[in-house]
């Protein structure tokens, strides 16, 4: 027994018999992970967070979140003696005076960019492979919450420095809550401890930043990563991969040094580039003045969908009994990401219900196989990019010469005509592969050569694809289509919640009506007989040097 | 393990058994090499070396580097030069750590796949069963369900706990009352240009300029209140035109609200409450940089293109015995963005 192992062992036995470790570590030391590309985005949501934990903590050490004047005398020469929030003085202070406290901030603001893009990403892989069935559907819901929180958070964050562009935000996010049929009003002057902006809006919105959301999301990552751990990851279909294995390497020691070494990798890289692009100069946009804007101001791009849906959405506005409803406000910014975070979040429980499956599911679909599904994530994902494009449109219009009236009418017709077009391509395209697929496994692959046979007919020679290949092909599920409910059985008794079953019927041939079904073993089995026919052929071809190139010969 | 577990894991028609069996094993040359895997284990540890070297680097530029030095990247902007040398320092070094890691995990940790079994999630059926049955003898040793007023009133009780905690939140802040409908505007407040304090004359505006400006008085009250509540509301601009310009105004009969051709209008956006200052000239449209609302100052500040809903209110202005530009009054009509109650 080596040293290290020998201590080792001795901490253990002391933390042993204080705490039983060892059964714990026993069971989960040598557990199996899989290892792919895609299986690095979730990885890199979490490393994100655990450095805005640790560079935010340092961020609490030196800023003033008080919205109390001051006069700037700080070493930043163009502000000197403007006066301006303490906070906004505080975040210059960190910019300018303490050493290093520059680069935190922009660790911390990168790191924040990073963290919302990782989430989209990786809920997008789990989307798309169908990760969220049985028995995940729990770690889906809190996976769409957070990133809902995740917004509100980087909103918080992004606002606490009082400069002039994140007040304007801030500005703007008041307007809307002000815009809120009934309660707007009430929880406008609740929020900001009165009108807008007041001066306890900073000090509030700290305490949600720093320890209220912050603690949520991280009760909810821990909730998330005993669930990976306690249902063992899912892996991509290949040889030897079942729904009831697992195949991959140990946790101690590859994956622990893998993953422990990319951790260090997006620190690595998060710090490189906080060192050598700035992010949110604030001291280029001077304190925040209500009465003072900058032109062209951006908020952070995970924000852009929700300013884009304000942009382009028609200047609709009631008023009904003495009552004022502004549709224009409330649609885009409530009521619009409302139901698209309701839909994300009960998206399995729908599929779930189209297909009656109840069976665990760890082997994860490609997402050809399921092309209706396929099709409504990237006609979600071009629904969301039409609007996060019109949020910028004042800067693609500077950059293209259109005008603002020409790209309104793109969104406003774009933003429902695009995504059913991209449902009808993408499911049609997964379809073709599907079709493709069958091929393959049949016929297997074109070798791009031509033969003649004996009696002058001209065949292609096919050569059969690798077991690798046919073992991820053959990972398809074919969904069997619900049959129409009759209305009455034979017995002429009449079918119990008739309506309901027929809905779902309907729903289940939507979705699954057009697959191409797994070719049987029976066919399997034909083709492999053919194939060795056709090598026949070819070996006796080749003999009589009547060997075509398929280019030449088309 | 319960059959009917084993069955919802392994119902899938196939999958169960692999079809294929996991290809072999491939070495890599830092297996079957000892000098290859010399070498690895040299290059790993270099890395971990230099990330060493560049924390003594790290504390070399933090001594070193005034924070008030910036230099100039070409494309990639001005950056901070302390910001930049820290970082890099600090990034390369903790970059190196998480390379040379995986490094040793690739090239030198075992690379083949180990398979584990799943078994089936959940608690197998003999357990579901005792923990009802367990569950089952509580509720019945309390006596939860035969004592329906202990179990009535403990509801109706716990129904009434967080009411305290919501009631609490009542002095988050005053009630909206009528102070989104008012702003410091008074019969005979003199306009004062926003950055420099002082008033305006009418023959200071030639026609085609705009002025950001505020009342006189802005500035006591935002000290006496401690806020920027008022500037918030309160902040207007003051356009010129030819007087034949202007096609309409938000006047009554019979009321002049321009002075000259000099008219005031609320800077406020009526969509969300943005400043507004982009003024264009030949059109008089005064553009929100927010969401691009657009607004005809000359026809009464109607909306002409955007998002937004309502016009700008428009100011009522006229001159003092002095000569200088003072409000009529107050708006008309509360600015900003609308609400609930607004009517
Ligand atoms: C998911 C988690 C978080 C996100 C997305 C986030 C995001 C942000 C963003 C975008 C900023 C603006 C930075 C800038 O000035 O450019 C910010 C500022 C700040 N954050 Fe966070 N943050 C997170 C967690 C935390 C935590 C856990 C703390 C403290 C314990 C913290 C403390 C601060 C402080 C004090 C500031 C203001 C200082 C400054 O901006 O200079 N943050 N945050
Ligand atoms: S705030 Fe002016 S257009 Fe939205």
């Amino acid at each position: 027994m080596s040293i290290t192992v020998k201590a080792a062992g001795a901490g253990v036995t002391y933390v042993d018999q204080r705490a039983p470790i060892s059964s714990l570590l026993k069971a989960n030391l040598r557990k199996i992970f899989p290892d792919h590309w895609s299986f690095m985005l979730g990885e890199i949501a979490l490393y994100s967070f655990l450095i805005l934990l640790l560079t935010g903590v340092y961020l609490t050490i030196w800023f003033k979140p008080s919205m109390t004047d001051v006069i700037y005398n700080g070493s930043f020469a163009p502000l000197d003696g403007i006066p301006m929030s303490e906070a906004y003085a505080s975040a210059l202070n960190i910019s300018f005076d303490v050493r290093g406290g520059l680069l935190i901030r922009q660790i911390h603001h990168w790191a924040a960019l990073f963290f919302m893009a990782a989430m989209m990403v990786h809920m997008f892989r789990i989307f798309f492979t169908g990760a969220f069935r049985k028995p995940r559907e729990l770690n889906w819901v809190i996976g769409g919450s957070m990133i809902l929180i995740g917004i509100l958070e980087g909103f918080a964050g992004y606002s606490l420095p009082d400069d002039l562009l994140s007040g304007v935000g801030v500005r703007i996010v008041a307007g809307i809550v002000e815009g809120i049929p009934v309660i707007g009003t009430y929880l406008m002057f609740f929020i900001f401890g009165g009108q807008f902006p007041g001066s306890d809006f900073i000090p509030r919105l700290y305490t949600f930043h720093v320890l209220l959301v912050p603690g949520i999301l991280l009760a909810m990552i821990g909730i998330h990563l005993v669930l990976v751990f306690y249902h063992k990851h899912t892996q991509y279909p290949g040889a030897g991969r079942t729904n009831t294995n697992v195949v991959g390497f140990p946790l101690f020691p590859v994956y622990t040094a893998k993953a422990g070494g990319f951790f260090f990798v997006v620190f690595g890289v998060t710090t490189l580039i906080a060192a050598f692009v700035t992010i949110n100069p604030i001291w280029a946009y001077g304190p925040y003045v209500p009465d003072q804007v900058t032109a062209g101001s951006q908020p952070d791009w995970y924000i852009g969908f929700l300013d884009g849906a304000l942009r382009a959405f028609p200047n609709w506005e009631s008023v009904i009994w003495g009552h004022t409803i502004s549709w224009n406000v409330f649609l885009p910014s409530a009521v619009m990401p409302g139901l698209l975070v309701t839909v994300l979040i009960i998206y399995p429980f729908i599929e779930a219900w189209v297909t009656g499956d109840k069976r665990e599911h760890h082997l994860l679909d490609r997402p050809r196989n399921a092309p209706t599904r396929t099709a409504i994530g990237v006609m979600a994902i071009s629904f969301y990019g039409v609007l996060v494009i019109n949020g910028a449109n004042d800067i693609i219009a500077q950059a293209f010469n259109v005008s603002f009236n020409q790209l309104t009418w793109f969104t406003r017709i774009g933003v429902f005509v695009i995504p059913p077009l991209m449902f009808i391509a993408t499911r049609r395209f997964c379809l073709g592969l599907q079709r493709r697929d069958r091929d393959l496994l049949l016929h297997g692959r074109e070798s791009g050569q031509i033969l003649r046979l004996p009696h002058g007919e001209f065949i292609e020679i096919h050569t059969p694809i690798s077991d690798e290949q046919k073992a991820v092909i053959l990972s398809k599920i074919d969904v069997p289509v619900m049959a129409l409910p009759v209305a009455t059985d034979a017995n002429g008794v009449a079918t119990p919640k008739l309506r309901a079953k027929r809905r779902r019927a309907r729903w289940s041939r939507a979705y699954f009506g057009d697959n191409v079904a797994r070719p049987t073993a029976q066919e399997l089995e034909e083709a492999a007989h053919h194939a060795h026919e056709a090598h026949a052929h070819e070996v006796h071809a080749h003999g009589a040097g009547e060997l075509a190139d398929a280019g030449k010969d088309h | 393990m319960s059959s009917d577990h084993g069955k919802t894991l392994s119902t899938a028609e196939h999958g169960d058994e692999p079809a294929f069996p996991l290809p072999a094993h491939r070495h890599r040359l830092t297996d079957t090499s000892p000098r290859a895997a010399r070498r690895a284990e040299r290059q790993v540890a270099g890395m971990f070396v230099l990330s060493a070297l560049l924390i003594v680097a790290f504390i070399a530029a933090y001594v070193a580097i005034p924070t008030s030095t910036f230099v100039n990247l070409g494309v990639i902007g001005i950056v901070q030069l302390s910001n930049l040398i820290l970082g890099a320092t600090f990034g390369l070094s903790i970059l190196l750590i998480g390379i040379g890691a995986i490094q040793w995990a690739k090239k030198l940790m075992s690379d083949e796949e180990v398979t584990d079994e799943r078994h089936p999630l959940g608690s197998p059926q003999e357990d579901r069963d005792e923990a009802l049955a367990a569950f089952q003898m509580g509720v019945t040793e309390s006596g939860f369900v035969e004592r329906k007023i202990v179990r009535r009133t403990l509801i109706g009780a716990l129904a009434l706990f967080p009411v305290p905690l919501i009631v609490l939140l009542k002095d988050m802040g005053p009630l909206p009352g009528d102070s989104l409908r008012n702003t410091i505007w008074r019969k005979g407040s003199r306009i004062v240009i926003d950055v420099t304090g002082q008033p305006v004359k009418p023959q200071d505006m030639g026609v085609g300029t705009l002025i950001s400006a505020s009342p006189e008085d802005l500035n006591t009250i935002q000290e006496e209140q401690g806020n920027q509540n008022e500037r918030a509301k309160a902040s207007i601009i003051l356009v010129r035109m030819a007087p034949d310009e202007i096609r309409s105004q938000q006047s009554p009969k019979g009321a002049t609200w321009d002075y000259q051709g000099i008219l005031a209008f609320s800077k406020i956006c009526t969509h969300v409450g943005c400043p507004i200052a982009l003024y264009q000239k030949a059109t008089h449209h005064l553009l929100c940089p927010c969401h691009q609302s657009t607004f005809d100052l000359a026809d009464s500040g109607n909306v002409v293109f955007g998002p937004a809903n309502r016009r700008m209110p428009q100011l009522p202005i006229t001159v003092d015995s002095e000569g200088y530009l003072v409000a009529q009054g107050d708006f008309q009509e509360p600015v900003g963005p609308s609400f609930w109650e607004r009517g």
